[in-house]
């Protein structure tokens, strides 16, 4: 029996298969669903999310010290706040078997930049696996585990946005009970202090070539011979891509073990074929490898450096191949931005927000980075995870010493703000600027698809927990004004806003309401009124002044013809703001 | 069949575009298809456009298409699937829902929906096949099942109507009390094709 899973799905599978114990990780696309899906062996995994990835990887860690096979999975920009542990458990290897996934997006879908983090591999010293389809992932996984105990290291397991969410074929096998190994205090080897760290890197260096040994001799990298004009050095998901075009009508050297290079085996192939090709996504990794050892290939000559790849890309690029295609005119197109949700909590703040002139509003990672589009206007800038508050007071102590009476203003979600936004607001505390700091409590992980955080008292695997007190929490790191507000009433944020940009000193505003499309909790089914209610624009009253509109709800649209507002019964969820926002009183709760 | 087909679906967050691609997907494993099948996540669901990809044959390797490489071109939302025609064969087939969803800046005001898509595609691709998919969701009775009908039109259009049992390939995939629903629905579409 064979199964259609995503790569993320068959990560999970391999993850349980593999005899794995526990698993951590911080929610990122297009890596969130492996988590999602290893707590469906929640009977013998431990599953959880972490508030940022630096701690997921620290758990895992944790877990492989102790004798657990463990795994830590997060986004590609996720291994940057990851680094600092990474770096050093390379040196001082495992107990217990640890597995890093690494889900790069290149096209960025839904990022913020497109590194290649296969670098990390080569930077931190440890070993590299990249599979290139669903089956690949559920096995090489498997094999992950095997290579980080038999080297005594970490292994990054290298995915992609197309490898975590196409889905293809996959056959199971049996669970390793592989059970957990004894713990041994080794104090020489897991105290990385100076004296013990000088006498680690000897040792990974020469780990380093017996790992290239080994990436010589692994099955994770095989040559297919055909026809051998044309040679293909290929991994990940490029590889099928490549197979599409070429079919079996030229040799391939097929790289499942990308760090180290299996240099001898390339060296061999590149001897057998008459042009080499390299052909893979984003950086020239493989590619920068041979041309160091001499070997003449062509890579990113013609194959593209930014963007993802696909098999037109490729056959365009070595065969020159054009194909035909039609197009529909310029006139019959319209951009389809995405936009903030109807009902969406976040609307009721950036529409007030937005009425404030000579303001800077520094922003963060989640579905209110939407603030920044039309018709709301209002973020300035976003750069990565938690950078909303510390931008926003380096921003102010800059416009202080300059003279510049600009108000800052910082937006950030809860997830975000418990991810690195609180080491930020620390900062703020202790260093004072007039910061006026907006947290966007929506009681979930919303751009993620809504999973738990430590503020909605849930854990992953569905028990109660603690919920963060986020006033409570900002006022004990040394803010002195803190205020909560529901931002579906405009006239309580407007009021905050004037209070907190008079405030001397950094404030917090904290607006609480629940995410429209999340499923609601017992615990938000008794804090608020979540009954759905609909709302219409009466005719008579609309004076077609389009200030609606400019809330930005999808719900709403302007009729040119009648030259009025209209709300989509369907969409609307009753929110009210865009009733509070009429100066007319046109807009109406349907049945009132 | 042993060249592999590719299906690429379009439309907008919401519609339910991968439930139905998953339909699909399940019933080509069944008939003993290789398939593959990629979707988006992410921001790019907030409202915006959603595609998916499916990739059917003996042997597949690319779970994704570049321009001109589709063989059917289905778009839930007439303005989608004029913005993805050129990852249409030009040789290839469409099938289009005569259905509007307004982006944000013509539910501003700024700009018209534009009118005469489907009668610039036709100019453009011989074999266009418009479904009226309101009119079918109407006709089962539940707006929802949209998707599902426009499903039926489209397995018909590829030939595939008799590989499977798609009735009980529903029942796998779509909740209980709506299968009977999604069943009819598909029913209908399949109808619209001759």
């Amino acid at each position: 029996m064979k199964y259609l899973m995503t790569g993320n799905e068959a990560v999970a599978r391999g993850v349980y298969e593999a005899g794995v114990t526990y698993a951590s990780a911080f929610p990122g696309t297009p890596s969130t669903e492996i988590l999602e899906n290893v707590v469906l062996y929640k009977k013998d995994i431990t599953a959880e999310w972490a508030a940022n990835e630096k701690v997921a990887l620290e758990n895992a860690i944790g877990a492989s010290v102790a004798g657990a096979r463990s795994l830590a999975a997060m986004k590609h920009v996720g291994v940057n706040v990851a680094a600092d542990p990474l770096f050093t458990y390379t040196y001082t290897g495992v107990n217990g078997g640890l597995v890093l996934v690494s889900a790069d997006d290149p096209g960025t879908h839904s990022s913020q930049n497109e590194q290649d983090n296969r670098y990390y591999a080569k930077f931190a010293k440890m070993a590299c696996i990249e599979p290139s389809d669903s089956q690949e992932a559920k096995d090489f996984i498997k094999e992950a585990y095997e290579i980080s105990e038999k080297f005594d290291l970490p292994v990054l397991f290298r995915m992609t946005t197309r490898t975590c969410h196409s889905k293809s074929l996959v056959e199971f096998g049996e669970r390793d009970e592989v059970g957990v190994k004894e713990y041994i205090k080794e104090v020489n080897k897991f105290i990385a202090a100076p004296a013990n760290a000088k006498t680690m890197h000897p040792k990974v260096e020469a780990r380093t070539i017996e790992l290239e040994k080994f990436s010589n001799e692994t099955k994770l990298n095989r040559f297919e011979w055909n026809d051998k004009k044309i040679g293909i050095i290929t991994s990940g998901v490029a590889y099928q891509y490549s197979k599409e075009v070429f079919g079996d009508d030229v040799s391939y050297l097929k790289l499942g073990f990308t760090y180290p290079l299996p240099m001898e085996k390339i060296k061999k192939f590149a001897d057998e074929v008459e042009t080499l090709y390299v052909v893979e996504e984003l950086e020239p990794f493989i590619q920068e490898h041979l041309q160091i050892a001499g070997i003449k290939c062509i890579g990113k000559e013609v194959i593209p450096r930014v963007g993802e790849l696909n098999p037109d890309i490729i056959a365009q690029a070595i065969l020159g191949e054009e194909r035909e295609t039609v197009h529909i005119s310029d006139d019959k197109k319209v951009k389809r931005p995405p936009t903030l949700c109807a009902g969406c909590p976040h609307r009721g703040l950036f529409f007030e927000l937005a009425k404030r002139k000579d303001v800077m509003v520094t922003g963060d990672i989640g579905c209110y980075t939407l603030g920044y589009t039309e018709p709301l206007n209002t973020i300035d800038t976003v750069i990565c995870m938690g950078a909303s508050i510390s931008m926003g007071h380096g921003a102010a102590k800059a416009f202080e010493r300059k003279g510049i009476d600009k108000k800052v203003v910082t937006v950030i979600g809860d997830s975000t703000f418990f991810h690195t936004g609180i080491n930020s607001l620390i900062t703020t505390a202790f260093n004072k600027s007039n910061t006026v700091n907006i947290i966007l409590d929506n009681r979930t992980t919303g751009m993620t698809g809504h999973q738990e955080n430590p503020g909605t008292g849930y854990t992953l695997q569905g028990d109660i927990s603690e919920a963060i007190n986020i006033p409570d929490l900002v006022r004990a790191v040394g803010i002195k004004h803190v205020i909560t507000v529901n931002p579906l009433e405009l006239d309580e944020v407007n009021k905050a806003l004037n209070v907190a940009f008079e405030f001397d000193g950094p404030s917090v505003i904290i607006t609480r309401w629940p995410c429209a499309l999340k499923k609601f909790t017992d615990l938000d089914k008794e804090e608020f009124d979540l009954t759905r209610k609909v709302y219409k624009v009466d005719p008579d009253e609309c004076k077609g002044c389009k200030i609606c509109i400019k809330t930005g709800c999808p719900a709403l649209a302007f009729d040119v013809k009648s030259d009025k507002a209209v709300i989509d019964p369907l969409q609307c969820v009753g929110c009210d703001v865009c009733a509070q926002a009429c100066p007319f009183d046109a807009i109406k709760k349907v049945g009132e | 069949m042993k060249k592999v087909q590719n299906v690429l679906l379009s439309g907008v967050g919401g519609q339910g575009i991968i439930l139905a691609s998953k339909v699909l997907s399940v019933g080509l494993i069944e008939a003993g298809y290789d398939v593959k099948m990629s979707e988006v996540h992410g921001m790019a669901q907030r409202g915006g456009s959603v595609t998916t990809q499916v990739r059917f044959g003996e042997k597949v390797y690319s779970p994704i298409i570049g321009l001109g490489q589709a063989d059917i071109l289905v778009a839930f939302e007439k303005m989608e699937g004029g913005k993805w025609l050129e990852y249409l064969n030009p040789n290839g087939k469409m099938v289009i829902n005569d259905f509007k969803i307004p982006s944000a800046p013509i539910l501003a005001g700024d700009v018209l929906y534009p009118e005469g898509i489907i009668a610039e595609i036709k100019t453009k691709i011989d074999d266009v096949i418009v479904v009226d998919g309101p009119g079918l969701a109407e006709e089962v009775g539940n707006p929802k099942t949209m998707n599902i009908a426009i499903m039926g039109s489209l397995i018909k259009a590829l030939g595939l109507d008799e590989i499977v049992d798609w009735e009980k390939v529903i029942g796998k995939v779509v909740k209980e009390k709506f299968i009977d629903v999604n069943v009819k629905a598909f029913n209908v579409g399949m109808a619209q094709v001759k």
